[in-house]
């Protein structure tokens, strides 16, 4: 009883001093931007950020949140979709693995974004192009990350599968597949972050919508404000993105449990 | 008719080193009902030959033949059991129980009520819908059993089945296996490398050399008992001479390690004759 009143006031404490640490240092932004101890130009205020919120039909920051978060969207879908499916071929076929390997290594430690000139060639200084990034940044790591947890299924299952006649097809289906589904969560929980650091690069090469572009185009007018306010946007909309991908696997993953 | 017949198998391997004979020539036969258990030296192929059977490894040479046909290829009318329970733990209890229908696409009412009376009738039935994580080993095991009797096999293989067990529990798992074999009527073939669990539990025990494999032995296990359990032989006055039979027939090495390892489980079950054989084993 003492135990738990103790552990409880404990994480009570904790969650103060967040809180209180936030407001602290907002704060001390605002009076210092105020008193002219920092230079409000270069680092913005918080009130002028709130400013910015409540103009945000002037700026359509709504319209520039939605480009964002919809492009994160389709590129973490078409990443986790295409990653999935490479890593089934290549588990399917272990020569068709062994010949990619060396350039799927490659290919993981190059940084994408260095594609991004020849990829807006590719498909257009547009959304296109933006989500092509998205999907290339997160496709690489899900086909490693999947094909590895593929490979890691208890072997006594696999045998245990087969000592029933099992083919192939029926062997991934109910016992690799469902074996990793906490890989597959893992791995777009990584993946969601990642889209969106696709996007946001790519909105900077393209400059046409976006939080990404908001930001670009703010720091090159000199308007703090905005880019203050685009970033705190962007940290919101990526802890709710990684969130929801969290919820989902709260919900469908319970039923997953790893295998003993 | 023989339900299984083994006829003059053999199996070698193709290596960079040349060719490796791991059985020889191995001919044995079955009928419905029996148990037979299986002993030979590590490594002399008796996993090799359990795989043969069930048709997942082609002999080089001989054939198999499970109720008059030609084993080739994994074969519908065997049953497998591992050592591991290899139980799925996404799937409930019942779920893991219907694996094996599922795979080999006979998932049909009748078969499902028959494994729910499968479980009923093993003490399982208030486990059905729970994870298989709920369940102590030794249900597990019996979990596993059930998966496989499911498929109604003609003839069930257990690969050193019960290994993995502590001892105890090992114990009261060989009697429930024992018990429902022996009721539901199964031909069965056990590997086992633990020598007394080879006696109380075949009606034959087949004594394998060392590689390359020959059945050296066929041993008839009888005891004086009214109803055979696998913990009331154990306490018979026969077990010991049998022990002692086996424990020669296999040779120094093996008979070392499982002198410790019956000293070790030993206590009144069987635990006698473990020593003297010991010292008169060269």
């Amino acid at each position: 009883m003492h135990y738990l009143r103790q552990n409880r006031r404990r994480s009570l404490t904790v969650r103060l001093c967040r809180w209180g640490f936030l407001a602290a240092f907002l704060l001390a932004w605002e009076v210092a931007a105020e008193w002219e101890w920092i230079d409000s130009f270069i680092f913005s205020q918080p009130s002028r950020i709130v400013r910015t919120y409540l103009s945000m039909g002037q700026n359509d920051l709504g319209y520039h949140i939605r480009v964002t978060v919809g492009e994160t969207l389709a590129g973490f879908l078409l990443g986790a979709a295409a990653g999935v499916l490479l890593a089934i071929l290549l588990w399917w076929s272990p020569f068709v693995a062994r010949v990619s390997e060396p350039y799927l290594v490659v290919l993981n430690s190059l940084p994408k974004i260095a594609l991004g000139p020849v990829i807006i060639i590719l498909a257009g200084a547009g959304t296109r192009a933006i989500v092509f990034m998205a999907l290339a940044i997160s496709l690489v790591v899900t086909v490693l990350e999947m094909l590895s947890g593929f490979r890691d299924t208890d072997p006594g299952a696999l045998r245990m599968a087969r000592t029933f006649g099992a083919t192939k097809g029926q062997i991934f289906r109910k016992v690799v597949l469902p074996y990793n589904i906490p890989t597959l969560f893992d791995s777009l929980k990584v993946n969601i972050g990642l889209s969106l650091v696709g996007v946001i690069a790519g909105e900077f090469l393209v400059s046409r919508a976006g939080l990404g572009y908001l930001i670009v185009y703010g720091g090159q007018v000199f308007r703090m404000d905005l880019v203050m306010a685009s970033v705190i946007i962007l940290a919101v909309v990526a802890a709710l993105l990684y969130e929801s991908v969290a919820l989902a696997q709260k919900l469908i993953g319970k039923r997953f449990g790893q295998g003993s | 008719m023989a339900v299984l017949s083994v006829e003059g198998v053999r199996k070698a391997y193709q290596t960079p080193q040349g060719e490796t004979v791991a059985l020889q020539n191995i001919s044995f036969s079955m009928e419905k009902g029996d148990f037979y258990s299986l002993v030979g030296p590590s490594g002399c192929g008796k996993s090799t030959l359990l795989s043969i059977i069930a048709g997942t490894l082609s002999p080089t040479a001989g054939r198999v033949q499970v109720a008059g046909e030609t084993v080739s290829g994994p074969c519908p009318h065997i049953g497998y059991m591992l050592q591991q329970d290899n139980l799925l733990e996404w799937r409930t209890v019942r779920q893991n129980v219907l694996f094996g229908l599922e795979i080999r696409r006979r998932l049909t009412p009748q078969m499902k009520e028959r494994a729910d009376r499968l479980l009923e009738t093993y003490g399982l039935a208030e486990f059905a819908d729970r994870r298989p994580s709920q369940l102590s080993g030794g249900m597990r095991q019996r979990v596993a059993l059930i998966r496989t009797l499911a498929v109604e096999p003609d003839i069930l293989l257990l690969d050193e089945a019960f290994s993995a067990l502590d001892y105890q529990t090992r114990l009261a798992v060989t009697e429930d296996v024992y018990r429902i074999i022996r009721q539901e009527q199964v031909t069965a073939l056990m590997v086992t490398h633990d020598i007394p669990e080879s006696i109380c539990m075949g009606d034959k025990v087949l004594i394998l050399s060392g590689r390359p494999a020959v059945v050296r032995e066929e041993l008839p296990i009888r005891f004086d008992l009214s109803e055979r359990s696998p913990l009331l032989c154990r306490s018979c006055p026969e077990f010991g001479s049998y022990f002692n039979h086996i424990w020669k027939e296999l040779g120094m090495y093996e008979a070392h390690e499982s002198a410790r390892s019956l000293c070790e489980e030993g206590g009144p079950l069987g635990g006698e004759g473990a020593l003297p054989a010991a010292e008169s084993t060269p």
